[in-house]
């Protein structure tokens, strides 16, 4: 394949894609971390906002989503800091309007994987935690969250392979990513197929890495392979 | 932040037309791809390591690149070879909608391909068994056992596929299609209202997919009807010899 010297161009682009592609892993896990709690929640109002954001935010396309937050995100926000009397302009570049669109598409999903594993613990861990006297945020990290990384690990990994994929949409709106340096690439080229084959095999190259990730911290977070029983 | 309700109302029938279009893109393409899907899953699933091999690279391709890169291969990638521009394919590959159609039912024919596989594979072997003993041939029974049987087990995750589907069909607005997510766009280009615009897309998109889940549902309750059947219970003064002792307990 002939990059005509614009195979640093696709490099630069695909560090954009990772780096995306982590953020929105970032965030979007304590999107899910936090839908998962509200859904499990005691409070009715709680579980009900936490089923309308996974329902919403599962039934529509990312596009739409990466669209409207880059277009429309800047005066979602200002008219959300006008609550907090701040009235300045605020301006959502690409970047943080890809990261805000893929994590919150991410969380919803990852609501459910949470939920699942939280479902999955037994409540005897809680209450012993308790009875040795630690508060309920302590529980979480010590004794919860270890356990919760296991049986969460093969969804997540599942989800990451899709918002690696979805990270292409945010090239609509501008974002110098992969996708989009391919576009530029194959515009001063006219060699399309080359170009976007290329984009191709670096996907593939990515997803395959997050695979083996995926297997590797399956892996480590389960030495004795158990599977997914407790 | 100023939110106008007319907006929407005044362009709804323009939002419609972008969603018959949505909806054309999903039917066509998810009937081709159910079409690609069965073959591949059913090669995929051989024993054979060289039938296997070549839906193994299809299936990896298609479920390892975006949507997105695999469109803009056919829209645009096309136009690379002379070969391809002066055969007759060309008429087809420079409408943006036959390429949109032809990547949806690529990408959509290998994510359910894999269902199928899956499915072929959950069957259990003692159905087979049993219709090798009945004497089918290999085709026969694929047609009469394999097929029916991994469709219906298959149907659940085929419909999440399709809402997936349709979600991926907004994509179709990135090479200048008016789908809804297409025409959203192209209002918006017009009015500046991001925000009602996309929420009103977003509105059908999600009447769109609860509309596919719930056929998918019905079709679920139509082909796997003997997961519903409801026993009724025998009275308890029956005559013992007329208990079933399966099912009455």
């Amino acid at each position: 394949m002939d990059l005509q010297g614009f195979g640093h161009l696709l490099i630069s682009g695909a560090w954009v894609t990772v780096q995306l592609a982590l953020a929105s892993l970032a965030v979007g896990l304590v999107f899910g971390l936090m839908g998962a709690a509200a859904k499990l929640s005691p409070y009715r109002a709680l579980r009900a906002l936490a089923t309308f954001y996974t329902t919403v935010v599962r039934g529509i396309p990312e596009l739409l989503l990466v669209l409207t937050l880059y277009f429309g995100g800047s005066q979602l926000l200002m008219w959300f800091m006008g609550w907090f009397g701040y009235d300045e302009y605020i301006e959502i570049g690409p970047f943080i309007a890809g990261v805000g669109a893929l994590s919150i598409a991410f969380g919803a999903y990852a609501t459910e994987v949470f939920r699942m594993a939280l479902l999955a613990i037994p409540k005897g861990q809680w209450e012993s935690a308790y009875a040795f006297g630690m508060s309920p945020l302590l529980t979480f990290f010590r004794i919860i969250m270890p356990q919760l990384w296991r049986l969460a690990i093969p969804g997540l990994g599942n989800l990451f392979q899709v918002l690696l994929k979805d990270t292409a949409l945010v090239s609509v709106v501008g974002l110098n990513e992969l996708m989009r340096q391919a576009y530029v690439a194959s515009g001063s080229t006219k060699e399309p197929f080359t170009f976007y084959m290329a984009a191709a095999c670096i996907y593939l190259g990515l997803t395959v890495l997050a695979t083996l990730t995926t297997q590797w911290l399956e892996r480590r977070a389960d030495p004795a392979g158990r599977g997914a029983r407790i | 932040m100023t939110w106008e309700w007319g907006v929407i109302w005044e362009y709804l029938p323009r939002l419609m037309d972008g969603a018959w279009l949505t909806l054309e893109l999903v039917f066509v393409s998810g009937l081709m791809g159910l079409a690609l899907a069965v073959p591949l899953a059913l090669a995929r699933s051989s024993a054979n390591r060289w039938v296997s091999a070549l839906p193994f690279a299809y299936i990896f391709f298609f479920r390892g690149t975006p949507l997105l890169v695999q469109i803009f291969l056919i829209y645009y990638g096309a136009s690379q070879f002379a070969v391809v521009k002066e055969s007759f394919l060309w008429p087809i590959l420079k409408e943006p909608y036959w390429c949109a159609i032809i990547a949806f039912t690529l990408n959509t024919a290998a994510y359910s391909a894999e269902l199928f596989r899956g499915a072929i594979q959950a069957i259990p072997g003692g159905e087979l068994e049993a219709a090798q003993a009945m004497g089918m041939s290999r085709p026969l029974m694929i047609r009469r056992i394999v097929l029916p049987r991994a469709f219906g087990i298959a149907l659940p995750a085929y419909g999440n596929e399709m809402v997936l589907m349709l979600k991926g069909s907004a994509l179709a607005s990135t090479i200048t299609l008016l789908d809804l997510t297409g025409m959203a766009r192209t209002i918006i280009a017009r009015t500046y209202t991001p925000l009602e615009m996309f929420m009103a897309a977003g509105v059908v998109y999600l009447l769109i997919g609860a509309a596919l889940i719930g056929l998918f549902r019905f079709l679920e309750y139509r082909f796997n009807r003997y997961q519903y059947y409801k026993h009724t219970p025998l009275p308890a003064n029956i005559d013992p010899q007329l208990r079933d002792e399966h099912i009455d307990s």
